[in-house]
Order: C-alpha cells, then structure tokens, then sequence
C-alpha cells in the first residue's frame, strides 16, 4: 500500500481481523478449513477464532491432538489434494517439534516435483515476548524459516494489514508463515467489512522522512512510529517503512528508502545476531545505495539470550521504542 | 497375476541397470535399491486402486513401479534429466508421479506418514473412496512422526494404509538393536488400529491382504497397519559394504526370491509355463532398455528454468 494511512473501516482488534479474514475465506472456499489444537469450541489459545465453530461448525474447525508434525503434514497432504488449510501453531516455538514437515517437506515439495505439487497451507502462528511466558513461549523466529526456498514469510503489523496479508496467504498457492504478533492481538485499528487481499511483498511506507529510514516488521513497527514522533519533536524527520512479507522482500522500498535518508536503522524484536535485519543490511550494502550512506547501517534487535520471565529482565532483553531512537541518534552522530 | 510378476521384474531389472549405471560412474548422486523386496513392494502397491493416492520412502522405485509410474520418466529423473518425473529436480529419492496417485517418494525417515493423513483427510471429506498408502521401513517406526500419524489416522478414522515393509535393518542397525520387542505389529495396538503380518515375500499373500484392507479403508473402515517381512538383498544405498551382515544371511534371503517363488508358484499352478514366464520377464527387460534410451536421449535441464518450481506463480 502507498499510502500511509489505511482506509476507514470499522475499529476492531489484530485477533478479530485475523478471525475476520479467516471468515471470508471459508465461506469463499468450500476447500478452505482450519486446524489446530484448541482451535474448535476454545476458540483458539489467543481467542482468534472464537465463535468461528458455530458458523462453521468441527468439520471445518478442526481440532487437532496435541501433535503438531501429524497437523502440519496433514495440512500438506490436504493441500496437495485439493484443499486449501490454515493451520495454527498454537507458538511459532512450536515449530521446534514439527520443523521437518515446515522446512523439508511443505517448503520442498513443489521443487522436488519438477512443479507436479502445489502446497497452498497458511500456517498462522503466534510469536513474540512481552508475556513473561519465558523462553519457549516468547521466540521471534521468522529468519529461520525466511531462510528456506519455497516458503513465504508475513508478519503483520496492523489489524488492516493482518486482514489483507492473511487473505493474500490464504490464496496464495505457496506455503505461507504468517506470524502474529502476539503484543499486538489487543491492539486497534480501522478494517473495512468487506474483503481484500494485500499483496504478499509490497512493504508500505508508515511516516514519512527525510532524516533517517526507521525499516522495521511485525511489533516493532508501533515502536518504530512512537520513535519516529519522539524524534521529531527533537527536529529529526524519521522515515518508517514496514516491511508487511519478509519473503517476498520489498527490495526496492528498502533500497528507496535508504537512498532517500541515507541512513538506515533496522528494528525487529528477534535476536539480533542471525536476524532477517542482517539480510536488509547486506541487500542496502549490496546495493549502489550502499555506496551514498551517511552512517553506518545500525539494527535494533534482542539481545542474545533466551527470552527471561522476570519482567525486569524481560524487558531488558527485548528492544524497545528507546533502543530505535538511540540508534537513530548514533547514525546522526548525536551524542546520548 | 501377470502384470504382478511384471512390475515385479521391471522393479528388479530397473534398479539392477541403475546400479549399474552408478558402478560404472555414468550417474551422479546416489540410490537406494529395494533388491529383494519386490514382493512387497510391487505387491502392495499393485492392491491399489489406480486413483488411490501413496507416498514412498528413500527407497521407493518399487513401490512406484507397483502403482504403475511412468519408467521412463522415472529412469530421465535418476539420469538428471528434462523429461523425468520430477524434470531432474528430484532424483531417485524423490520420484513423483501424479498421474498415477504417486505423491512422492520421500527423503525424511517417516516424515511421509502425516502427510499421507492429509491425502486421506480429502478423500474422506470429499468422499472420494479412495485410500491413501502410506509406505514405511522398520526404521521408521521409531520416528515420531509415524507415531503421531497413526494415532491421527486412528482417532479421525482416516482412510490410511500403513504399509511397513520391514527389511530388518535401518541402514546398517539391526532390528533388535533399535526397538526391545521386534513384533512390528503389536505397535498398531495401543493406537487401536488393526494390522497384518506378512511374509513380504509372497507376492500374492501382500497382495490380497493390502486388497482387502484397502477394500474396508475405502469403505470408511479406517487405516490399517500391514508389515511385510522382507529382506533387501543390495546395500542400504549404492556406497553400502555390507559390513554388518554375512554373505549367508544374504545368500539365505537370495534363496528366498520373491520373483522367483511368484514364478513357481504361476508355474505349480499351471497359469504359465515356463516360455510364457520368460516372456513375461523379457518383456519387463523391454520396458528398461526402452526407459534407459528414453532417458540418455533426452536433454539436462536448462539452468535458466532453475527457479521455475520453487514457488507456484
């Protein structure tokens, strides 16, 4: 999207536009069902798909055993023969016990085929920390599986955008990892009643600026804009760019944006080191852009360690909105 | 019974010239041979329907020959090349053949079994009557995957064969050194599937019994667990020396050919007569010689088309 407000619609939640996106898919697509564990009458570990059995009722709202390789290989036989799941893991740190079938056998299947196999799976999953639910509860591991040809990788930032991201994932033909955020299930924003599809690979532009590219997904991008308005009242014009997909990646907003600004900050609330913002870095440093840079590339990301509980420690660990502005001040050489 | 001793001698003739061809350096990467288990790969997978779905493990070339899988692209994939099943993306561990329900062979030990819940999950929803098989090794049951399909399988009743074609090795490591009670079938029990016991070397045996399990899946009477006890008389893959088995024990299991006891047995019982089993078995040799030119005369894939598959347009 080029703008950087969304269009009107009505104020309702992150969790409730995901529901709402499920919704329109399945009465699309008699083919369409999810399955998950507690996904039926629970409504889900987060609530996203309250209410979704009485509409559609446990064949299509599918409760799965506690079994998560069994879950997401069934969704690639499903999809392989016709039907078009969405599964939910109840924690992206989860997919430690199923990473086989994401990584070997969804994301493998078409090319191992000479193109014989189409997998179209979306695979919701909630990630991140701030819920002192410690460390195999907290994790932001999208760079792993952004790594693997034949996967795609969204992590929306808004109730708009994880409506639009989420029917795009849906239709998409491709196995698609769609990363919810679990901070932000509460929060609100306009989404229109009727449906539409974001495309998967389009990043969109939050605040514009002429200072400093603020390149950020997922949570980080409300940190990014409270930044960005902090900044500004210091006379810096920061630029947020959210990047909405990281495969596909919106290579040429990065690349616009860091040749517009000249000086790059990229913020993601996963470990720093081995974190997609590596990969954003090394595209702009590829890049003739690399070349015109003001500063240093600067990334903003967690610390290396596992998540804590302890909320002092937790939010120690995590970056925030101040972590985003000391780095946009170090890339103006401004003193702390 | 004819077109099983065929497919049975074109699984055996087949993977003999593969090896063949990899002993002389001719082909690049590996195989895994199926030598001596022919007649409970070919045997079950002949018991299915032509429309039934299957997926297949590392060592998968007969049970694909079984369910009727085009050799000749099969062979254009082991030789890299344009025309196989998989245009040379895959290679012998990953023959696919869609026109023919073959899903795939797979290269995770195991990790066929829940998708193969999946491909059940849309003939049941579908009402298709189909089944969905499911071919595993003795290895694999130790596998987590495997176990959380079976229950899957079981508490949705899907319809799922398991088909455990138990050569009594996982590479080299012997049966009763990876599980403390070697009666396979007993694993069906606590997940309240039904299973069979087969001697995988009666062809006919595995496949009347995977013709009537397949009968009552089909029929919505849920999956089944069938092991076949067999023996592959060829390394795990083309680099094995058999260093943890004996020439007599290999010699033994030789001496128990399913070929040729499916031969006597056509014989004994005056089906065929000995010209017509020859017949049977030139014309399967037929079949591989014609594959074998099919694929040294086709083209390697062109570099340019490398990322055509890796993401559906």
């Amino acid at each position: 999207m080029p703008g950087n407000m969304h269009p009107p619609g009505r104020e309702i939640t992150y969790a409730a536009a995901i529901r709402d996106g499920m919704r329109h898919m399945l009465r699309a697509d008699e083919n369409v069902f999810l399955m998950g564990e507690d996904v039926g009458v629970y409504g889900g570990a987060f609530g996203v798909s309250a209410g979704m059995i009485e509409e559609f009722g446990p064949e299509r709202i599918i409760n799965t055993p506690i079994s998560e390789s069994a879950a997401i290989g069934c969704a690639i036989g499903a999809a392989m023969t016709g039907m078009r799941p969405i599964v939910e893991l109840m924690f992206s740190d989860f997919m430690g016990v199923c990473f086989d079938q994401i990584i070997n056998q969804a994301a493998k299947m078409r090319f191992m085929s000479g193109g014989g196999a189409r997998v179209p799976i979306t695979l919701r999953t909630a990630s991140g920390g701030g819920t002192g639910a410690a460390a195999q509860h907290s994790q932001s591991l999208e760079a792993l599986v952004a790594h693997i040809p034949g996967l795609y990788v969204a992590v929306p930032a808004t109730p708009y955008d994880a409506k639009g991201l989420l029917i795009s994932a849906i239709q998409n033909d491709n196995p698609v990892l769609f990363f919810e955020q679990k901070l932000l299930y509460k929060t609100t924003g306009p989404v229109p009643e009727e449906a539409y599809a974001i495309p998967l690979g389009q990043a969109a532009i939050r605040r514009e600026g002429k200072d400093a590219s603020i390149i950020a997904y997922g949570r980080m991008v409300t940190c990014a804009l409270a930044a960005a308005e902090r900044l500004a009242q210091e006379g810096i014009a920061a630029e947020v760019l959210d990047l909405r997909t990281l495969m596909p990646l919106d290579t040429g907003a990065v690349l616009r944006s860091a040749a517009k600004t000249g000086r790059v900050i990229i913020a993601h609330e996963a470990v720093t080191f081995g974190g997609f913002g590596g990969e954003i870095a090394a595209t702009i440093a590829e890049s003739a852009c690399g070349l015109t840079l003001r500063a240093p590339i600067r990334r903003v990301g967690a610390k290396h360690c596992p998540v804590p509980f302890s909320k002092e420690l937790e939010g120690y660990m995590l970056p925030d909105e101040t972590d985003i502005i000391s780095a946009v001040r170090q890339t103006l050489h401004i003193k702390q | 019974m004819q077109t099983l001793l065929y497919r049975m001698h074109t699984a055996r003739i087949f993977e003999e010239r593969v090896l063949s061809y990899f002993r002389e350096g001719a082909l690049h990467g590996t195989m895994h041979p199926g030598i001596g288990e022919e007649g409970s790969a070919v045997g079950a997978a002949m018991a299915l329907a032509g429309d039934d779905y299957m997926l297949a493990t590392h060592r998968g070339h007969g049970p694909a020959i079984g369910k009727g899988a085009d050799i000749q692209r099969m062979m254009a994939e082991i030789f890299g090349r344009e025309t196989g099943s998989c245009r040379g993306r895959g290679g012998s561990m990953h023959i696919t053949d869609f026109s023919c329900g073959m899903l795939g062979a797979n290269g995770i030990v195991g990790a066929n079994a829940p998708i193969a819940c999946g491909a059940a999950f849309t003939i049941k929803r579908k009402g298709l009557g189909r089944v969905c098989a499911s071919f595993l090794g003795d290895g694999a049951l130790n596998e987590g995957a495997v176990h959380e399909s079976m229950n899957l399988a079981a508490v949705w009743q899907l319809p799922v064969l398991f088909i455990v074609i138990n050569n009594g090795y996982g590479m080299s490591t012997p049966l009763s050194a990876a599980m403390r009670d070697t009666d396979l079938k007993k694993r069906a029990v606590p997940y309240g599937l039904p299973a069979y016991g087969l001697d995988g070397n009666d062809a006919v045996a595995v496949y009347a019994a995977v013709k009537q399990a397949r009968a009552k899946a089909a029929a919505g009477g849920g999956p089944a667990f069938i092991v076949c006890d067999t023996y592959r008389t060829e390394g795990h893959s083309k680099s094995d020396k058999n260093l943890y088995r004996t020439p007599q024990e290999i010699a033994r299991w030789r001496a128990r050919c399913p070929i040729r006891r499916l031969c006597e047995a056509l014989l004994g019982a005056g089906i065929l007569d000995a010209r017509q089993l020859e017949a049977v078995r030139a014309r399967a040799a037929q079949t591989v010689d014609d594959a074998v030119a099919f694929a040294k005369s086709s083209p390697p894939p062109n570099p340019d088309t490398l990322m055509e598959d890796v993401y559906a347009r």
